[in-house]
């Protein structure tokens, strides 16, 4: 069997969910191992175990608390080099897409970006902004290769425990030039868009900033997060960080709701992999009824506060 | 300051995407500088602006790729390189060591790009050439410094912001909110068709990368069937709605 490693993404001290996507996959392709970088981290070894990993390398230093580029493509690349993994499974984050390909190129590897499925031996990935997929193989190992969040089932808990080898990590001048100066997190009670499972997003239609408190207050009974399409943040409606779309996050959430959302390509782009689109548009030709399971058409300023009454409802 | 910008040229946004014999058909569709790639020229050529200096422009394909490196000298690049890779076969691997081989020799102290191409997405050759040219990078940057010899780069992360500090040479990709393109003038227009454009030959390049990855397939997603859509009563839609997203699709 193949042996193929998981590089376990964790923040804040918990292994981020899309950790487990990439276990759940990667069972499907072999023998699953793990890497876990970090500051502090060596307690979160074991719970991989319980998911079925046979074995965790963990680097654990205080020169890896703050995430740059050197650093980790230095510990990943040498440790690739050394164990010689066949698939190495990357989440695609902030911090993945930036050091998978620079690991890649430095080990002589391909990387196949951003895939959403896994078929008959080749991983599926979009391309055109969604209006087409390429079936792509490596032809080489090791191969990397990034893993889109939020797409595919996360591993089952199976019990277990796993064999935990502690790396050593080193340094050169080179790889410590880039310093972190700032972290700033935004603070919310709710989820990070690209790791909601359900999400309310607002477009033009909702006619201004204090109009969000709407779809803000759906989100909440919903536990969801919220977003907004190209058209609300250009208007300076809300932050460019809350953007999904072709310039903005890419999401794939079980449930999307788009309010006062007309649909651009452009939008389509970053959300058409949700599971479940609902459509809340006073125009009944508006694109994103194209791709919509569920619409209303209708008034957004009516139908939302209904619509969360009866979540409420529903949900309490 | 010597500044290099590696483009693509990448079908329009808006293009159809037709399949022919298990490829993209490129026929008869606009083409653009890759939107990211745009920002990239962009903030070179407001450095350069306040600092001085040459901004060239890169880019690897076929005679196609001229238009778009014309745009970029329009725009205001000083030079534009295009490396021909006709019958070299290709993955990021192979384009990243033919743009990195081509820069490299120019003693850049600053290399800016797109951190992903709309077409193939694959968001990895920007990133491979710093690899390559040993240079420290920024990636996704929607806000640049330069002061001292070190650039101050903020980028999105999941939840919040980062920002890192490096000193140059370095790469930066681009993410949208760096900065709005400018239009080219007519001037710029004009003096573009007088500006150096030089082909390099992948064959002079000496290019030891081998394609790794290889695209068996290309497929369009199925077409959608049509959703449910509700209207005329609201109360009546919205307990509709809530119903079949609970018992059909089970998603609340």
């Amino acid at each position: 069997m193949a042996k193929v490693w998981v590089i376990l993404e964790a923040q804040d001290q918990k292994i981020k969910k899309v950790s487990y996507e990439m276990i759940g996959l990667a069972k499907q392709l072999g023998d699953v191992e793990a890497v876990l970088l970090g500051s502090g981290v060596s307690s979160l070894a074991q719970e991989a175990g319980e998911y079925g990993v046979s074995k965790v390398f963990v680097a654990d230093c205080a020169e890896l608390k703050d995430y740059t580029t050197a650093k980790y493509t230095r510990v990943l690349a040498d440790l690739i080099q050394k164990k010689k993994p066949e698939i190495v499974l990357v989440a695609n984050t902030s911090q993945g897409r930036d050091f998978a390909p620079r690991v890649a190129q430095r080990i002589g590897a391909g990387q196949i970006s951003d895939v959403m499925d896994y078929q008959e031996g080749q991983f599926i990935r979009p391309v055109y902004s969604g209006k087409a997929f390429f079936k792509v193989s490596p032809c080489a190992c090791p191969a990397i290769v990034t893993v889109r969040p939020n797409v595919f089932p996360a591993a089952e808990k199976c019990g277990g425990s796993c064999l935990v080898e502690e790396v050593a990590a080193s340094f050169s001048a080179d790889d410590l030039k880039a310093i972190v100066k700032e972290v700033v997190k935004q603070v919310s009670s709710r989820p990070e868009l690209t790791e909601a499972n359900i999400i309310v997003s607002g477009g033009r239609g909702m006619k201004g900033p204090e109009n969000f408190a709407i779809l803000e207050e759906m989100a909440d009974v919903l536990g969801a997060a919220v977003g907004a399409s190209r058209a609300a943040v250009d208007s300076g409606w809300r932050h460019h960080s809350f953007q999904v779309g072709q310039t903005g996050k890419t999401v794939s959430p079980s449930l999307y709701i788009a309010c006062g959302i007309s649909g651009a390509i452009q939008h389509l782009a970053g959300m058409g992999s949700s599971k479940v689109i609902v459509a809340i548009n006073k125009d009944p030709e508006a694109n994103i009824f194209k791709v919509a399971d569920y619409g209303i058409v209708g008034d957004l300023f009516e139908v939302v506060p209904m619509l969360t009454a009866e979540f409420k409802k529903l949900l309490s | 300051m010597k500044i290099a910008v590696l483009i693509k040229q990448t079908f329009d946004t808006e293009a159809k995407i037709v399949v022919k014999e298990g490829k993209v058909d490129p026929s008869g569709v606009n083409v653009i500088i890759n939107p990211y790639d745009e920002f990239a020229i962009e903030e070179a050529l407001r450095i350069k602006e306040k600092v001085g200096g040459e901004v060239v422009v890169f880019s690897a394909g076929s005679d196609k790729v001229t238009e778009s490196l014309r745009k970029a000298l329009a725009m205001g690049a000083d030079r534009a390189v295009r490396v021909e890779l006709d019958g070299v076969a290709v993955d990021e691997g192979v384009v990243a060591e033919a743009l990195a081989k081509a820069v490299g020799e120019g003693n850049f102290d600053l290399v800016l790009t797109g951190w992903l191409a709309i077409d193939d997405r694959s968001a990895q050759v920007g990133v491979r050439v710093a690899e390559i040219l040993n240079l420290s990078q920024i990636n996704m940057v929607t806000q640049l410094e330069l002061a001292d010899g070190k650039l101050t780069g903020s980028r999105e992360i999941e939840g919040g912001m980062e920002v890192v500090e490096v000193p140059l040479p370095a790469l930066i990709t681009a993410q949208r909110g760096l900065n709005e393109p400018r239009y080219p003038s007519m001037k710029g227009i004009m003096q573009a068709k007088k500006k150096e454009l030089k082909v390099v030959n992948a064959s002079d390049l000496n290019i030891s990368a081998q394609p790794k990855v290889e695209v068996k397939d290309v497929f369009l997603p199925k077409a959608k069937e049509a959703g449910k859509i509700y209207k005329d009563d609201m109360a009546d839609a919205v307990s509709a709605l809530v119903k079949a997203l609970r018992e059909e699709a089970k998603v609340i």
